[in-house]
């Protein structure tokens, strides 16, 4: 374990960011490379947990204290062996993860969280740098072939184990590029997109077949690749944007967040050339307080625009965790994005009622009230003040207020998927009504985070490689190849 | 008698033992008489039953009487012949008439068969009145058989022929005759010495003998014995004396020495005996005897083989020989010769012996069991457990001694004189040649030169895979195996064990997981590996045994083994020794893995034919290797193999011809090494541990990079300690005893493998087979042979890991724990019970596998309220020092607000503690602990409890000291514990006042005293045969029995003890609860369990399976915000509960009500079952075991063969037989002699008035001065009385505890002499004791007081005008004491005080003691044990205090040594030296130089 008392001696540090008037001017990463001392100290903190709740609170099972443990002693090719062993992409994890690691770490009871993150990232980026990613070319082949449709982070997750398990994986991606939200989602400051590239070579030359701009459907049939593939994997996530169903939502100049987000990466990547959704100048209105709401903010003064003002309709977290919201659940506490340094307005406990317009049919202001919320046979609900009714204006609204479920695209039934009524797919165990169709991450599970994706994207691989083979020899986030099987082989 | 989960086998007794003989060999009736008054007098040293008449038996050994008894067969109607030619049998025959017809006539047709002629049977005169009812109800007819010879054999040949006669006739009859059943036996059948003994109390010997009241019975010597068994089921044969020897004590070892002397007696062949006659003899050992039973096989079979009695206890019960640099030359040449021969019977031992015409006494080589003698001038030597049994004139005493550690005394009634130890060793050890027989043949490994090139050289070339192979998971490598090859020593971990058992498990288990350690518990005690490292040994040898009747130098012709862990040079040593007659042959151990059925059978199979064909083929050196293992073979676990062979070979008679050695890549930690050697490895090559060690010194992952040299250095040292704190925790000393001694329970393990591999080893609820134990290693074959991983497999043994094992307390349950009690959210509580009990029914625990069955249920406002259900909890015995004063107070607060019980723990109470504060709370700990460290432990402490614990093990380390190091002893903790801040503090392993079960009555009755309104009570550990014990301690007298759970917690201890010994509650309380009821004492006490208790399901399956009451401690801790750290012996606890560190304190956040809640949703939870059970109250509930049954629906292949039945098995006892707690035990305190003291104390009591007393004391008198005290504490708290307030003087001999806890103000003086304990927790008084003023000898030359003096003393003044035993001052926090010379280990584990010994002091002086100071004379320096303190010498103030102290002795006692130094003063003084503990020096200093700079 790191030192004895480190978590005495030294308190938590993050990198710098550079400062808010410099990085409006670019969309590149907004902190500072970290020194390996610094960092050296900051991994010193983690106390070896006899129970690591880092390590429950992490969807991938991370092995933290084991990586933090290895950066104390800089020992970063172990270390990135270990955080390998869980997570295929540290890269990506390490940057734009919320951590629920850091949310659960024990120190957080008391004191800050060790940073668990910015650790994963540093293993992650040194391990391509120091040259410990090293394609896995000697892979021993079963000659079974699997499908993955979607190149978010959970196909890529689950085309990673696949092929690693010794199956011929093709990667589906409707568009250009792979990454699928991680690329036309998260934006360049929060994840640069050579990040992704530098990745997907990898997985590239380690035999995984990526079949971009190929759309099931209309490039290629479902029967198609059912008929050429031993086994698929939908994971094209769950992109049907919640709408906000008020007077004056056709408006011109109001648009869902990925609508907004996508295009600008697309601009930053050279694929577009200009954003047609463009803040510069504009009274923007962001709706919807969680972290794609901070994108939004983050891209709108990227862009200029005039002010930015964030809604949302529950009301202002309290700043330290509640009796009834204790360590280690996530706290429900007000956080500040970078974006949010960047400058915006934000306002909790207001509903929106209708947006107003011009005769052009432009969005000119959003008529809100404020509410309160009060729990009501047993359940919370809002209330609206009296009195409190006025419009804000408004040249641009983003709606950034979650999604719905898989888009209604056809995909799912083209499989012979069957549905729930909440429009996501059945599923037992990564495995669709349909056999030899497996699904994962957002598109199984609706809107999730990306270290989920990643999650499931592994777990569904177990679940395919053992409908190919009968058994199967890839980790698992909570079995251990010690774990015996409940039915001894001697037996069967 | 096996049902359930008792088992005979399991019974223990102790003693009280005693001897008079006259040396010069005239016989007389009073012998006799005095050796009978002497047994009556030592009654509170035996134990009774539920019907107090029944005693546990009792007995007297004399010579034949000839006169008396050629009388009595005239009257009888035939006539004897001459004195010698005739034997006489005390024959116990079966009381049923039939049956006894029967053992007769075939009895008479034997003495026919071996050439006997039967002269005639007297029936025994005896008044059936006497004994018990339970006694009378299976009382043999006994009758005295009178045969000769018909060669007309005579004295010691005769001797050997009514030998064969005895054990032959015993056989045949118990064997042939159906319904016999052990029921015929020969008390004695000899042409010297005759036995009466029964089922007898002390004092109903003489009674019930006609016999022994009349004159004419005569004899010159008298062996009595008075036994205390754990057991009441009557059983005359059990009482002792046997045929040769009295023993007081336990055979630790027995078991191995069992085994291994069936494999001895293929060997034998004896000049003295045909072979015909040697085949009667066996088996010379039987397990169905007692380990004293056995012992005095051993011993007769050894004297009549022709080795002289003294030479025969010394090869069996052999000193400590080997670390000994001061033993003469011939004297350890005999005992290394020995050793070769058998094993050491290893044990606490007081032992009387005799053949009829020389008696003798030993003691083992720890000197655990008090014996002392008395030479008079009318040339009797009297021996016994306690001075003062027997009343003796003092003018006519010339000596008083007690028998030393290991050393011997031997009356010879032939020549008529008694020889001392020097004496008698010297003519046995000059007998042979033994030291130039060692030196021809024996061959030292160590010296035997190494090879120059490694035929199989370290590799750590793929080493992951092979690690995967063999089971190794990261934290094995970093846990386990960095620490050991960094520091030497294993590592430590804290809190308890909440992963499943081995059975239970869903990961691959190593097979040792499935051996649970045995450890010392009540019956006898544990040994201090560290601190008595001098008392063992590691030495092990290899090579072929021989016939151990005779001795010759091919006896020592073996390869010795300084310790048992060999590198590869080792290895190839051992294999290239053929020239010097050592031929080796290699077993491979490895089996298909196929996973088709049979193959590891199969595989054992054929390794044990090829052992016996290389046997055959001459090899006397057998390697079991698992190296030859691959893709498709499986390495067969070692030990199963070593079992395997083991066994099969002692089967085959042949297991003396070859030693076995381990090639193994499976064994890396202390309990590997220590199954493998239990289970009969001489030594083990641990080849992948030592190269995994390799590749962590190559990568640099060790604190720094080591030589290889000292890396293995390392690890042998820490496997080592590690496996003696094995041996000692069962206390044993010998490694040599512990090989093949098979301590250890399985758990988990099947029929066929136990009778196959471990044969002999306890296993209670069954378990897998040999295809699920070659599932487990194909487990691992498979993860190292089919997946990819560049890191090993993560264990999550010793942290909660997902991809681990599972864990009782994870993220989940600590969270949901928290949160409910937090915020008082039942709902949310019930969320958390109920995910613990589905992980416990998915087969974390035993008790997942158990179901309530369907019951008609009543409505919940019928079950008995809340409140009365809290009353039954208690916490957990934590101290402040390992806990927080916050943490510590914030329990006991909850607790008293619930009318439940807190546990202070070991180390004491602060006194603010004990008043309410104004708000009502109260911070007081209901229960004050009493551990062996005694730490606080005084008069006012005791005064301050509800109840008093005797700590007898702990869970998570039973059979293990403490320490609490130096820098956690803060001024806070140091003042409450009465000892120096800054200096560290040892538990010893042993309570040094509890070696044995009545040692253990009589601490209990030295609380009870001590305060008569707590109640008192036993902590013990679960494991085979706490039941037994358990019904030891209800007969003597606890109010509480506490079995504990081995997966309790801890706040420091090996990781290898929290795992690896003691066993789950569910097993041991069941047991205890069958076995109480089956001795009618269960309504005698509490049961209470605990160990990790966590919802109302665990309460309700505790009190079905009979405990009443609850502890509840990890629980409670997580309640107060403990998050399971693991980390609690580091001080760095980040929640502020397991640390003295003031800023993390500070972060501690747990509160009183969060606790209450907690409780209060167990009771609730609890009364919901209940009511669904239909139980109204717990009483009714207690021991309802029907109502349990395993769960149906196991579901997986390991749980399958468990076999639950022996849990739930509900002892059938008749209405009277309580099933609960019911009646108040008796401790008959109504008419101690404490009444008289404090009555005539009253004007001190009321008005702090002077008083002054003369009283009788006798040995009977016990504990006298701790009710005295305790009425002085309850009235004038800690600071007692002023000095002196109280003089009372005694005249005649104390029992044991005089003085023990003596207040401040009561001085005690005593003229006559003293017993063990003497100033037991000694608490300000002042107790003097010189000899008679009628005595003739010289006091500085004799023993005044016994053993273990001032224990755990923690202030006051004592002056003995004489020597004291052994152990004195042990843990002594304040005493200042004068004594005239002591035994071994004085001031051992001292941390205050001052000690002055004017004369000799024994062996291993200050072992342990890190405080106080002793002033000694110089010519004892060799037996100071350096390693912890120095050696000063002295200045003008320790002359000042040392004359001073001598002043005050002289006007104290007269003493005329102290008298003499001080004539002298100048030249006396010169001779003092000064020992004081380096760290308490460095405390001194420090402080004195801090006074300098405040004065400045």
């Amino acid at each position: 374990m790191g030192e004895k008392e480190g978590f005495i001696k030294y308190k938590r540090e993050m990198p710098a960011s550079r400062s808010p008037k410099d990085r409006l001017n670019d969309y590149k990463e907004v902190y500072h490379p970290v020194n390996e001392e610094a960092l050296n100290r900051q991994a010193a903190r983690c106390m070896d947990c006899g129970v690591p709740f880092c390590h429950q609170g992490c969807p991938l099972g991370n092995i933290i204290p084991e990586f933090n443990d290895r950066v104390y002693n800089h020992e970063w090719e172990e270390a990135f062996h270990i955080l390998r062993s869980t997570n295929n992409f540290p890269e990506f994890t390490g940057r734009i993860c919320p951590a629920p690691c850091e949310a659960s770490c024990v120190l957080g009871i008391n004191k800050d969280p060790v940073t668990i993150e910015l650790i994963e990232k540093e293993i992650g980026d040194r391990a391509y740098d120091m040259g410990f990613v090293k394609p896995r070319t000697n892979i021993q082949r079963t000659g079974k072939r699997v499908a993955v449709i979607g190149s978010g982070p959970a196909g890529l997750a689950a085309a990673d184990q696949l092929n690693l398990a010794g199956h011929k994986v093709t990667l589906f991606e409707k568009d250009n590029k792979v990454g699928g939200l991680l690329r036309y989602g998260i934006p360049d400051f929060k994840l640069e997109k050579w990040v992704i590239d530098r990745r997907v070579a990898v997985m590239e030359e380690e035999g995984v077949i990526f079949a971009t701009g190929t759309e099931i459907g209309s490039s290629i049939r479902a029967e198609e690749i059912l008929r050429q593939f031993d086994a698929v994997v939908l994971a094209t996530g769950a992109q049907q944007p919640r709408d906000l169903k008020i007077p004056g939502r056709e408006a011109k100049g109001v648009h869902f967040a990925m609508e907004f987000l996508g295009r600008q990466n697309q601009v930053i990547s050279g694929e577009l050339s200009e954003n047609i959704i463009n803040a510069k100048g504009k009274h923007v209105l962001v709706i919807g307080g969680g972290d794609t709401g901070s994108d939004c903010i983050g891209t709108s003064n990227r862009h200029g625009a005039a002010s930015v003002i964030q809604l949302e309709l529950l009301p202002k977290p309290p700043q330290q965790r509640t009796q009834l919201n204790p360590w280690p659940e996530w706290p429900m506490t007000l956080r500040t994005s970078s974006s949010h340094e960047e400058g915006a307005e934000r306002m909790w406990s207001v509903l929106t009622k209708e947006f107003t317009r011009d005769e052009q049919g432009n969005v000119t202001g959003l008529k809100i009230v404020e509410i309160e919320w009060k729990e009501e046979n047993g359940r919370m609900q809002f209330f609206e003040l009296a009195g409190t009714e006025r419009t804000l204006p408004c040249d641009l609204a983003l709606l950034a207020i979650g999604y719905t479920g898989p888009k209604q695209n056809g995909l799912l039934e083209s499989f012979g998927v069957g549905l729930l009524e909440n429009s996501l797919p059945k599923s037992k165990q990564y495995q669709s009504t349909e056999p030899g169709v497996f699904l994962a991450g957002d598109m199984r599970r609706g809107q999730s985070l990306v270290v989920w994706a990643i999650a499931e994207g592994r777990e569904c691989a177990v679940q395919v490689d053992l409908f190919l083979q009968g058994k199967s020899s890839l980790p698992q986030r909570d079995r251990s190849h010690f774990n015996n099987t409940e039915v001894a082989e001697f037996n069967s | 008698m096996n049902q359930g989960l008792y088992r005979s086998e399991f019974e223990h007794d102790a003693c009280g033992i005693g001897a008079v003989v006259n040396v010069k060999g005239n016989k007389s009736h009073e012998t006799i008489s005095d050796a009978l008054l002497m047994l009556s007098n030592m009654e509170h040293r035996g134990g009774r039953g539920s019907d107090p008449k029944t005693g546990d038996g009792a007995g007297i050994l004399i010579q034949l009487p000839h006169n008396f008894l050629k009388d009595v067969a005239l009257r009888a109607g035939f006539s004897l012949p001459e004195e010698g030619s005739y034997g006489v049998g005390m024959t116990f025959f079966p009381r049923n008439r039939q049956l006894y017809k029967k053992s007769k006539t075939l009895l008479n047709t034997i003495l026919d068969e071996l050439d006997f002629e039967l002269i005639g049977y007297r029936e025994v005169p005896v008044d059936e009145t006497v004994p018990g009812s339970g006694a009378l109800e299976v009382m043999p007819v006994i009758e005295q058989l009178f045969v000769r010879h018909k060669a007309g054999l005579q004295g010691i040949e005769l001797e050997r022929k009514l030998y064969v006669l005895r054990n032959y006739a015993s056989r045949q009859i118990n064997t042939t005759v159906p319904g016999v059943n052990l029921s015929f036996y020969f008390a004695s059948l000899s042409a010297f010495t005759i036995i009466y003994k029964g089922q007898l109390r002390t004092d109903q010997v003489l009674a019930f003998y006609k016999d022994l009241q009349n004159n004419k019975l005569t004899s010159a010597l008298a062996i009595v014995h008075s036994r205390f068994s754990t057991n009441t089921f009557p059983n005359w044969r059990l009482a002792q004396p046997f045929r040769y020897i009295s023993h007081n004590g336990e055979i630790n070892t027995i078991r191995g020495n069992l085994n291994k002397m069936r494999s001895k007696e293929s060997l034998m062949k004896s000049a003295f005996f045909t072979d015909d006659e040697l085949k009667k003899l066996m088996p010379i050992t039987d397990g169905k005897f007692s380990d004293s039973a056995n012992l005095d096989f051993m011993v007769e079979l050894l004297t009549l083989t022709g080795r002289s009695l003294p030479h025969v206890m010394m090869m069996l019960v052999p000193e400590a020989w080997q670390d000994n640099a001061t033993m003469d030359k011939a004297r350890k040449s005999f005992y290394k010769f020995h050793a070769s021969l058998v094993e050491p019977w290893d044990g606490p031992a007081a032992l009387l012996f005799t053949n009829g015409k020389t008696l003798g006494a030993t003691l083992d080589r720890n000197g655990l069991r008090p014996l002392r003698y008395f030479i008079t001038s009318d040339d009797r030597l009297i021996l016994s457990s306690e001075a003062g049994a027997l009343p003796i004139r003092e003018a006519t005493v010339t000596e008083k001694g007690r028998i030393s550690p290991g050393r011997m005394l031997l009356a010879d009634l032939e020549k008529g004189k008694i020889l001392f130890d020097e004496e008698v060793k010297a003519t046995v050890c000059e007998s042979k040649p033994y030291g130039d027989w060692i030196r021809n043949e024996r061959l030292k490994l160590r010296l035997i030169a190494p090879p120059k090139k490694l035929a199989v050289p370290y590799s750590t070339e793929n080493i992951k895979k092979r690690q995967t192979i063999f089971g190794y998971t990261s934290e094995d490598v970093k846990v386990i195996l960095a620490p050991m090859g960094d520091t030497g020593y294993e590592a430590l971990g804290s809190m308890g064990a909440d992963t499943p058992l081995a059975v239970l498990s869903k990961q691959s288990q190593h097979i040792s997981n499935y051996f649970k350690q045995l450890f010392a518990q009540v019956s006898n005690p544990p040994i201090d590996p560290i601190r008595e490292r001098m008392v063992m040994s590691l030495f092990t040898r290899i090579g072929e045994g021989s016939n151990i009747l005779e001795e010759s130098p091919q006896h020592t012709r073996q390869i010795h083994i300084s310790q048992p862990v060999l590198l590869n040079e080792d290895m190839e040593k051992i294999k290239n020794l053929e020239s010097k007659g050592y031929f080796s042959h290699t077993l491979h151990a490895n089996f298909v893995s196929d996973h088709k059925p049979g193959r590891l059978l199969e595989a054992l199979d054929r390794i044990c034919q090829e052992a016996v064909e290389a046997i055959q083929n001459g090899k006397n050196i057998l390697i079991i290797s698992d190296r030859m293992c691959q893709e498709g073979t499986a390495p067969i676990p070692s030990l199963l193999a070593v079992g395997a062979v083991h066994h099969h070979l002692v089967n085959e008679k042949k297991r003396t011809k070859a030693g076995i050695i381990v090639e193994a890549g499976d064994i890396r930690e202390t309990h590997h090494f220590a199954t493998v050697i239990g289970y009969g490895a001489s030594a083990i090559n641990p080849y992948l541990a030592l190269e995994t060690l390799l590749e962590l010194n190559e990568k640099g992952k060790l604190s720094k990079v080591l030589s290889q040299k000292q890396l293995f250095e390392n690890y042998k040292a820490a496997i080592g300690k590690g496996l003696l704190k094995v041996l000692s925790k069962m206390g044993i000393s010998t490694l040599q005893s512990y090989q093949a001694a098979q301590i250890f329970e399985a758990l988990g393990l099947g029929p066929e493998v136990i009778e196959r591999c471990f044969k002999g080893t306890i296993s209670r609820i069954s378990g897998i087979s040999f295809d699920e134990l070659a599932e487990e290693v194909l487990v691992r074959h498979h993860a190292a042979y089919e997946t990819e991983n560049n890191t090993l497999e993560t264990g999550g043994v010793y942290q909660w890991k997902r991809r681990g094992e599972t864990h009782m307390f994870n993220p989940e349950t600590i969270h949901l724990l928290q949160k409910s009690t937090k915020n008082n959210d039942y709902q949310l509580y019930k969320k958390f019970a109920e995910k613990i009990n589905n992980q416990t029914r998915d087969a974390l625990t035993i008790r997942g596998l158990f179901e309530f069955k369907k019951s008609i249920s009543i409505p919940l406002e019928e079950v008995e309220p809340v409140e009365n259900i809290l009353k039954r909890f208690a916490t957990g015995a934590m101290s402040f020092g390992s806990i927080s004063h916050e943490a510590h107070s914030t329990l006991a607060i909850a607790m008293n607000r619930i009318g439940a019980k807190s546990n202070c723990g070991e180390g004491g109470e602060d006194e603010i503690r004990f008043a309410r504060k104004e708000n009502g709370d109260w911070e007081r700990s209901a229960i004050k602990q009493v551990a062996s460290g005694r730490f606080g432990v005084t008069s006012n402490y005791l005064t301050h409890a509800e109840e008093l614990q005797i700590k007898m093990a702990q869970g998570a380390k039973p059979g293990e000291g403490g320490q609490l190091p130096g820098h956690k002893v803060d001024d806070w903790i140091g003042r409450v514990r009465h000892s120096t801040p800054g200096v560290g503090l040892i538990s010893p392993p042993p309570h040094h006042d509890i070696y044995s079960i009545e040692d253990l009555a009589q601490l209990i009755y030295d609380l009870k005293n001590a305060n008569r309104k707590a109640r008192i009570n036993v902590k013990l550990v679960s494991q085979a045969g706490v039941g037994t014990v358990a019904a030891g301690v209800a007969k003597a007298q606890s109010d509480v029995i506490l079995i504990s759970g081995a997966d309790g917690g801890t706040g420091a201890s090996p990781l290898s003890s929290i795992r690896h010994a003691g066993l789950p509650w569910e097993l041991g309380l069941s047991e205890a609860h069958q076995t109480l009821v089956k001795n009618n004492l269960r309504n005698r006490v509490t049961l209470q369990t605990d160990g990790q208790l966590r919802t109302g399901r665990d309460l309700a399956i505790a009190a079905l399976l009979g405990a009443e009451e609850w502890g509840i401690s990890t629980g409670a801790l997580v309640v107060e915000g403990c998050i399971m750290m693991r980390k609690c012996h580091l001080n760095t606890c980040p929640v502020g509960i397991a640390t003295q560190d003031p800023e993390l304190r500070k972060l501690f956040t747990g509160n009183p009500d969060h606790v209450v809640n907690f409780f209060r949703f167990l009771a609730q939870d609890l009364r919901e079952i209940m009511a669904s059970l239909g139980f109204r109250t717990v009483n009714e509930m207690v021991g309802q075991s029907n109502v349990l049954k395993s769960t149906g629906h196991l579901n997986h292949w390991k749980w399958d063969k468990l076999d639950l039945s022996p849990i739930f098995h509900k002892v059938v006892a008749p209405d009277h037989v309580g099933v609960h707690k019911q009646i108040d035990q008796d401790f008959r305190l109504k008419k101690v002699l404490d009444r008289k003291l404090i009555k005539d104390a009253h004007p001190a009591l009321e008005q702090v008035s002077n008083v002054k007393g003369n009283f009788e004391i006798r040995n009977t008198d016990r504990t006298v001065g701790a009710m005295l005290s305790n009425e002085v504490s309850k009235i004038f708290g800690s600071v007692g009385l002023p000095d002196g307030t109280i003089q009372y003087k005694f005249n005649g001999s104390a029992g044991q505890t005089f003085g023990g806890f003596l207040a401040r103000g009561i001085t005690f003086e005593l003229e006559g002499e003293a017993n063990d304990y003497f100033g037991k927790g000694l608490s300000g008084g002042k107790l003097v004791i010189y000899p008679s003023r009628n005595a003739n000898f010289l006091a500085e030359d004799n023993i005044i007081v016994g053993n273990v003096a001032f224990y755990g003393a923690t202030s006051g003044q004592a002056y003995i005008n004489g020597k004291a035993g052994e152990r004195f001052c042990v843990r002594n926090s304040g005493v200042e004491a004068v004594v005239e010379g002591i035994g071994d280990h004085g001031c051992e584990y001292m941390t205050g005080g001052q000690v002055i010994v004017l004369g000799e002091i024994g062996r291993n002086f200050a072992a342990g003691m890190s405080g106080g100071i002793a002033y000694i004379l110089e010519y004892n320096v060799g037996n100071i044990n350096k390693e912890m303190v120095d050696i000063d010498p002295l200045n003008e103030d320790d002359y000042l205090v040392i004359k001073n102290s001598l002043k005050k002795h002289v006007a104290l006692t007269k003493s005329n040594l102290a008298e003499s130094m001080l004539q002298n003063w100048n030249s006396a003084k010169t001779h003092f030296i000064k020992v004081i503990p380096v760290e308490y020096k460095e405390v001194l200093r420090k402080r004195a130089l801090e006074q300098t700079k405040s004065l400045i």
